[in-house]
């Protein structure tokens, strides 16, 4: 019995025609923006052109030349860096004892902790601001990465938790037979088997932490403003600079999109918190 | 996997406790003060008890954002699922194909927030945004400062590229989980393209779908930045959501007692809907042997 070819094929090709679309419609918006950014002030109000006709640098180049606008991202890669660091760093151990053992209370901590992936950032907004000003960290880099770990510190409990389900825990009981101590066995055995999850874990704190505004900008004034606040900003008093904020967006997603490509398949793991 | 019990675990888990317990039961507690106070400045408080609470009830202000948000998040749901479910089973299966369509699609979900906004507010200017120009070319009247309607449907728009790659990975996810056996079963019994789906792929993607429900529920219902940057919550109050609403009153006019009373509330809801998922969830899971 043969199976009937032409059908078949057809049905491939409205996959393709399917995803070619939604992929088009995705990437236009981005296409705009960059076309803009690679463009004069002048051309952008003027003309309407699908490409550039006269193209520049300049916007790229101003951006990179001046403190006001180049700081923005050093100071956002500092704190997420920072956040990242300490997310990590608390959420290990943590998630080896929920992926490990049952202890009391639990189940309502593991709850606790996604409740505050939940709350809403507009919630902390104020008291987030009154707590760190009265500890003396207002406009630190540190205030923010503390700030983001409200949510990121959950996020990598999750992502760990459900990596590390998948180690066999008969590999915990021989190193401990072996006589390997808890801090070395974590370190040297443990966390190498995990890399991959540890991995994720950090792009999606990385992540969270470099699109989140509300907080970032609420804490911060000069010092440690962050690009995504800078941006905001200048559009208001700069009189509409079209070209320069197109070409600050476009180099906003360049960190994403450079590493994405090694976490593409599990991606999805860490946005479902680690359970798919 | 058998757990075993184990009390010292505690102090495995003690260094997130803490940490957590700052970042975010110091700031509730102080919401949770503020919230049952008045001020006339100078640091000196009196109790207000449930004022703030009961005027805020009556407040057409909080209802009407209230509702928006409601408005918001159902519509936004209702495209962005099922378009994802679709896009997902369109999805080439494995190779070179299925790479490249995986980390494109994730391309917006990486954006900031308010780059996400500002794309839009380009894309959909008369004057120079692609989307705006070609509507205005075509003769239709859009203008997203100006029309509710056409706020709306743009802040719908942005929200469905933004977010729909994200349903659409979950369930990609859960598709890739189905052994083939299953669909070799399905092409024996001649089953259709439809019952395939309702029987098999459906129920296969019922754990992944439950959580993607449940982030897109939380996320669009502390909706804050990209709306904020391409509309400001207006024209008026159209797209004036709960966050934006609440800013507004905390951090813009510094009513200390209703926006805290509305914070308070507010958490209430998120949580109190994301609890019934959260069970809906964990009851899957038990189901699947976790």
């Amino acid at each position: 019995m043969s199976i009937p070819t032409p059908p078949r094929r057809a049905w491939i090709n409205t996959k393709a025609v399917v995803m070619i679309a939604y992929i088009v419609f995705l990437l236009l918006p981005i296409y705009w923006l960059i076309n803009m950014s690679l463009k004069t002030n002048e051309e952008i109000i003027s003309v309407f052109t699908i490409w550039p006709r006269h193209l520049t640098f300049a916007n790229y180049k101003t951006i990179l030349t001046d403190p006001a606008w180049y700081m923005g991202y050093v100071n956002s890669m500092i704190y997420v860096v920072q956040n990242v660091v300490i997310s990590l760093a608390v959420a290990l151990p943590a998630a080896y004892a929920f992926s490990r053992y049952r202890f009391m209370g639990d189940k309502h901590l593991f709850f606790w902790l996604l409740s505050n992936r939940m709350a809403p950032p507009a919630v902390f907004a104020l008291p987030f601001f009154q707590l760190y000003s009265s500890i003396g960290l207002f406009d630190t880099h540190i205030a923010v990465a503390l700030a983001h770990t409200l949510f990121n510190v959950p996020l990598a409990v999750w992502i760990l938790e459900g990596f590390m389900r998948g180690v066999p825990k008969e590999i915990d009981e021989t190193a401990y037979i072996d006589g390997y101590s808890f801090p070395r066995f974590f370190v040297r055995i443990f966390m190498p088997l995990i890399a991959s999850g540890i991995g994720v874990a950090a792009f999606f704190c990385f992540m969270f932490s470099w699109v989140e505004l509300l907080l970032s900008r609420t804490l911060t004034s000069i010092d440690a403003k962050p690009i995504t606040a800078v941006m905001t900003r200048t559009v208001s008093a700069s009189g509409m600079d079209w070209g320069v904020l197109a070409a600050a967006g476009v180099l906003t997603i360049v960190p994403g999109a450079l590493v994405i490509y090694f976490v593409r398949n599990y991606i999805a793991k860490g946005f479902a918190l680690g359970r798919v | 996997m058998e757990k075993t019990l184990n009390q010292k675990a505690w102090f495995l888990v003690l260094p997130v406790f803490l940490l957590v317990a700052f970042s975010a039961v110091i700031p509730l507690m102080t919401v949770v003060n503020y919230s049952l106070q008045d001020t006339f400045g100078n640091n000196k408080f009196f109790w207000a008890g449930l004022e703030w609470y009961t005027e805020l009830l009556h407040s057409e202000r909080l209802w009407s954002a209230f509702g928006r948000q409601i408005i918001f998040s159902a519509i936004i749901l209702a495209i962005e699922v099922p378009l994802g479910v679709f896009v997902a089973l369109n999805m080439p299966k494995k190779g070179v194909w299925a790479s490249l369509c995986l980390v494109l699609m994730a391309l917006p979900l990486l954006i900031p927030w308010n780059v996400v906004g500002t794309i839009w507010q380009i894309f959909g200017r008369v004057d120079i945004g692609l989307l705006g120009h070609t509507l205005a070319a075509l003769g239709i009247d859009y203008n997203y400062t100006r029309d509710p309607l056409a706020a709306w449907i743009t802040i719908i728009t942005m929200d469905v590229w933004h977010w729909t790659s994200l349903v659409a990975l979950l369930s990609y996810a859960g598709l890739q989980s189905i052994p083939e056996a299953y669909y070799q079963a399905a092409k024996i019994d001649q089953a259709s393209r439809w019952s395939v789906f309702w029987f098999i792929e459906l129920p296969k993607m019922q754990g992944v779908l439950m959580i993607a429900i449940l982030i897109r529920f939380m996320d669009s219902f502390m909706i804050y930045t990209e709306p904020f940057v391409v509309t400001g919550g207006g024209p008026g109050n159209a797209t004036t959501f709960l966050s934006i609403d609440l800013v507004k009153m905390a951090l813009g006019q510094f009513d200390l007692g209703p926006a805290a009373a509305f914070s308070l509330m507010y958490f209430l809801v998120v949580m109190l809907v994301s609890w019934v998922f959260y069970t809906v969830m964990t009851n899957l899971d038990k189901k699947a042997g976790y």
